[in-house]
């Protein structure tokens, strides 16, 4: 068991637990709380794969945007201070039942695969991923144009987040 | 060290929880909480499969990127309609906005 | 132009006369009668010519005029079709033009042409008289003109038509055409005032009663087409066609072909010429106008029936040896001899002017028919001429005598007195002379009065054939009709012109115009005239006077073989000479003084009643038939069976209908195909209803199980 092993495995569980603490906390602040550790876990499990750049824009805008929005949603739609009633629909178990048959399919799916005990290959060095992954999203005949067209998807959703929620008094 | 099916395993375990909140959380914020973890886990995916490939070909980390434009896209609009939605009926419980039923 | 073409021209203008008065002068009465008179006398020119060149021509017999044309194809051959003017189709043309024409002419008096139209006349009832104003304002009633005028000569064109056919015709097919022709055109001419129901019975009678000989004629044409494969005279009458078929034999009583074909042709004749049994619908065809049974029993078609008897003649006698009469011979002797008394018994006790006629002629057509039995082939021919002469005569003088009795009837206004009942005459000579003169010559040719009139020479002929051939008894039974019948004429006769009128009507009686008293001079004239062309080489003074029997040479030729003319012999002669005396004696003085028919002793029910024949037929065939056509065909059959099979299909489709309706339609496919998959669906729908609950989360499980599922099964199911 070296090293590398010892830190995923610490990280996945604290992953992990972070995301049933997500779905399972009563109090919907406590969830989206749980949910910017289970996030900054994820962060974590980037760096361990040698993605910097995406582990930092994973703190930044999920934990920095998303989770913050989330907190600011849960404030403007409760109706007092206190949570009542059951954070679990009366289903519950039928939905539980499907994620594990779908945990389960999956790494049945996955497992048959060939590829599955990869061991992973050595990181060059003097690769500068960084720079390698800007210039794919800007050159014409890389990703410019998916990257573009995310930036017009985002316009989008603003526009519309902004009249949706606009109160028109 | 690390064989990929670690990671593989771990992004399908972090999917299956948010599709067990998806499925089963009253409020409807919370089931946006399960979509999060669920386009996480696929992120996770998407950069393992990057790294335990070709290393050079950026497609893996380009689609990442896109995924999280996404994501927060989609969680604006989201939160958006249900604050909208809050503000019409008073409820953010999913069971109660039922209007679409026979 | 040739003698042929002559030949074959002669019925034509009759039958051009009834297309032309039918389709375009049917309104004009004048142009008409100048249609049906003038191709009458066209007709009649062309047969004189064709008679006196016939007369002038050497040994007509071997070589008659004769023209065929090939007519109809019958696989290899042709059937030939033409005409013939051998001694005998001359003799027979001669008397046929003049009485036609001379009918004719008659007609135009007799239906009163140039009167005015009657008061109430109608078309198909006789004509009732019109009352007329003269200058003083007196009204009289005159005799009117006939409505149906142009229709009678259109009729009387196409029967003249069909017996010239008849006369020229070479083969039995055409003859045939001409016989049916005369058969048809006596319905429509019997029936002529359709409008009387006595008058349409007794046409009907007539066709129908015709039409039972013409059934056996035919099948005897088409034994005969069987046996030689010809229908043509000169073809069959050959000796060997005729030996062959003498003796042929055929299983049908003992016959042989030729003779099964003669009698069954001669049934045709037994129809047409009204002998006994067939005999019925003669008398009731006096319905008709006089100058229709004048053509139809006296010029045509009675003549016709005995005219293919003698040309069948050969045929007949094939296998007569001039001794014992062959079986077909005897039955015809038979027939003729009993019609001739028959009829004669029956025509003592009519009182009727025109039945007293048409006995007279069916028992002098059984005379011939008898002399044609009995092997007298020129007596029978000569006694047909001559008979055609005088009874025409007699006919048209009925008419006359009838016409003026109308005049009296019109005069006195008195319609219910008979103007045809002898009875009700009386005196007529001093009123109608010419009528009185010519009826009378004609009277006597009937019953024979010697030496002046034809009829003496014709009968006398048949009684010496009858009486040198030895058949005693046919030459008995017909001098007994013949005392009978110069009887019954004399009664007819006194009854009639002499003593004094018994009515008021008969006393208004007047002559009748030109162009009906004309036609009876001019037939009286061959009355007296024509026997003398048949005086026997060996009567005593006039015989060697004339020194040959021109007719027997002439009509005798004919045939192959010139039958011998009967040795002279004093019985016969004087037998004839003694029943036409004593007849016309016994009958003058029996009558003189007889003023009503309660004194006339022989009005004996059973004569009267015509032996009862008429009843005896209706009740064994004119009873049965109509019960067979009306209860057992049309209800029976047709109502009963028929229908009732037709009314039961419609309630039985009604009622597998409605079965099907109701057990299939109805429960089946209404209730459980169509109500039943509304149903289903209905209720699948109400009971997936619930699934739609609005809420997503439950749609989520509920997709992501499907997913799963099928997911699964096609994993496992395809690519494990």
């Amino acid at each position: 068991m070296t090293g590398e092993q010892i830190i995923f495995l610490i990280t996945a569980g604290f992953t992990l637990g972070s995301g049933l603490m997500v779905v399972t906390a009563r109090n919907l602040v406590h969830a989206a709380l749980w949910l910017v550790s289970a996030l900054f876990g994820v962060a974590v499990t980037y760096a361990l794969l040698n993605a910097n750049f995406i582990a930092v824009v994973q703190i930044v805008v999920y934990i920095g945007a998303i989770a913050i929005l989330f907190i600011f949603a849960v404030m403007l739609t409760r109706r007092d201070m206190r949570e009542s009633g059951p954070q679990m629909n009366k289903n519950w178990w039928s939905g539980a039942i499907l994620a594990a048959l779908v945990f389960a399919g999956l790494a049945f799916l996955l497992q048959g695969w060939g590829g599955f005990s990869k061991t992973a290959s050595a990181f060059p060095s003097g690769f500068d991923a960084v720079g390698e992954l800007g210039e794919a999203l800007v050159s014409p005949d890389a990703f410019v144009l998916p990257f573009e067209v995310a930036s017009v998807l985002l316009l989008a959703a603003l526009v519309g987040a902004v009249y949706l929620a606009f109160n028109k008094k | 060290m690390i064989p990929l099916s670690w990671y593989l395993i771990l992004a399908a375990a972090l999917f299956s929880i948010g599709l067990f909140g998806v499925l089963v959380r009253r409020n409807a914020i919370a089931i946006l909480l399960g979509v999060e973890l669920m386009l996480n886990a696929v992120n996770i995916n998407l950069v393992s499969f990057w790294r335990y490939g070709d290393v050079t070909a950026m497609a893996g980390q380009v689609f990442a990127i896109i995924v999280f434009a996404v994501a927060a896209a989609e969680v604006a609009v989201g939160l958006a309609l249900v604050i909208s939605v809050y503000r019409r009926r008073n409820t953010v419980i999913a069971d109660e906005l039922d209007m679409m039923k026979w | 132009m040739t003698t042929e073409l002559l030949i074959w021209l002669i019925p034509l203008p009759p039958v051009l006369a009834f297309f032309l008065i039918v389709l375009f002068t049917n309104r004009s009465k004048a142009l008409s009668h100048t249609i049906g008179v003038g191709a009458a006398f066209l007709s009649f020119l062309a047969a004189m010519v064709v008679f006196f060149r016939a007369i002038a021509e050497e040994h007509l017999g071997e070589h008659p005029f004769a023209s065929s044309i090939n007519w109809l194809p019958t696989g290899e051959t042709w059937l030939r079709i033409g005409v013939l003017i051998d001694p005998l189709g001359a003799a027979v043309l001669f008397f046929v033009a003049i009485t036609i024409l001379m009918i004719f002419l008659y007609s135009v008096g007799y239906h009163n042409f140039g009167q005015p139209a009657g008061d109430h006349d109608h078309k198909g009832l006789p004509p009732h008289g019109a009352t007329v104003t003269d200058e003083h304002g007196h009204k009289h009633t005159v005799p009117s003109v006939e409505p149906m005028y142009s229709r009678f000569f259109a009729f009387l064109g196409l029967f003249a038509f069909g017996m010239y056919v008849l006369v020229v015709s070479d083969n039995l097919l055409t003859m045939f055409v001409g016989w049916e022709i005369m058969g048809l055109c006596s319905y429509l001419l019997i029936g002529f005032w359709y409008g009387k129901p006595s008058a349409r019975d007794a046409a009907v009678k007539a066709f129908m009663t015709t039409r039972i000989g013409d059934v056996f004629m035919l099948l005897g044409i088409a034994f005969l087409y069987s046996a030689t494969g010809t229908l043509s005279f000169r073809e069959i009458f050959t000796e060997t066609t005729l030996n062959a078929l003498a003796s042929t034999p055929t299983g049908v009583l003992g016959l042989s072909a030729a003779g099964l074909i003669a009698i069954l042709l001669f049934i045709g004749t037994i129809g047409k010429s009204a002998q006994w049994p067939l005999h019925v619908w003669l008398p009731d065809a006096m319905e008709g106008p006089t100058p229709v049974s004048a053509m139809i029993h006296a010029a045509t078609m009675v003549s016709a029936g005995v005219y293919a008897v003698i040309r069948m003649f050969p045929l007949l006698t094939a296998g007569y040896d001039g001794h014992g009469l062959t079986p077909e011979m005897t039955v015809v002797a038979f027939i003729g001899t009993f019609t001739a008394i028959f009829a004669a018994t029956i025509a003592l006790a009519q009182n009727d002017i025109k039945r007293v006629l048409a006995y007279s002629t069916i028992s002098q057509l059984g005379f011939m028919i008898a002399a044609l039995g009995i092997g007298a082939y020129v007596a029978a021919a000569f006694h047909l001429i001559t008979h055609a002469f005088f009874k025409a005569l007699l006919f048209l003088g009925s008419g006359s005598v009838i016409h003026g009795m109308e005049h009296g009837v019109l005069h006195t206004g008195n319609h219910k007195v008979d103007p045809q009942d002898m009875f009700n005459m009386g005196g007529l000579r001093k009123k109608m002379p010419i009528t009185f003169w010519t009826f009378l010559i004609g009277g006597f040719a009937l019953s024979g009065f010697p030496l002046v009139t034809a009829g003496f020479w014709s009968k006398d002929e048949i009684l010496a054939d009858a009486w040198y051939h030895n058949h005693y008894l046919v030459f008995g039974t017909l001098a007994l009709a013949a005392f009978l019948t110069a009887f019954y004429t004399m009664r007819q006769i006194t009854l009639t012109f002499l003593g004094e009128p018994r009515t008021e009507e008969a006393k208004h009686a007047h002559e009748t115009p030109w162009t009906m008293t004309t036609p009876l001079v001019v037939l009286s004239f061959f009355a007296i005239t024509y026997g003398w062309v048949g005086i026997p080489e060996k009567f005593p003074i006039l015989g060697p006077l004339v020194n040959k029997n021109w007719f027997h040479d002439f009509v005798g030729h004919t045939l192959a073989e010139v039958p011998k003319a009967p040795e002279f012999s004093w019985i016969p002669l004087l037998t004839s000479i003694v029943v036409a005396l004593g007849g016309l004696t016994a009958g003058y003085f029996a009558y003189r003084n007889v003023k009503s028919p309660a004194e006339d002793k022989l009005q004996i029910p059973v004569l009267k009643n015509k032996w009862y024949f008429d009843e005896l037929y209706d009740f064994l065939f004119v009873k049965p038939s109509a019960w067979i056509s009306e209860v057992f065909v049309s209800k029976w059959m047709d109502q009963g069976l028929i229908d009732g099979i037709l009314h039961f299909f419609g309630p039985a489709t009604g009622g597998i209908g409605g079965a099907i309706r109701n057990y299939f339609d109805v429960p089946v496919i209404n209730r459980f195909f169509g109500d039943g998959s509304a149903d289903a669906t209905w209720w699948v729908g109400k009971n997936l209803r619930p699934i739609q609950t609005g809420r997503i989360q439950q749609y989520l499980i509920l997709s992501l199980f499907v997913l799963l599922v099928v997911g699964g099964l096609l994993y496992f199911l395809l690519l494990a």
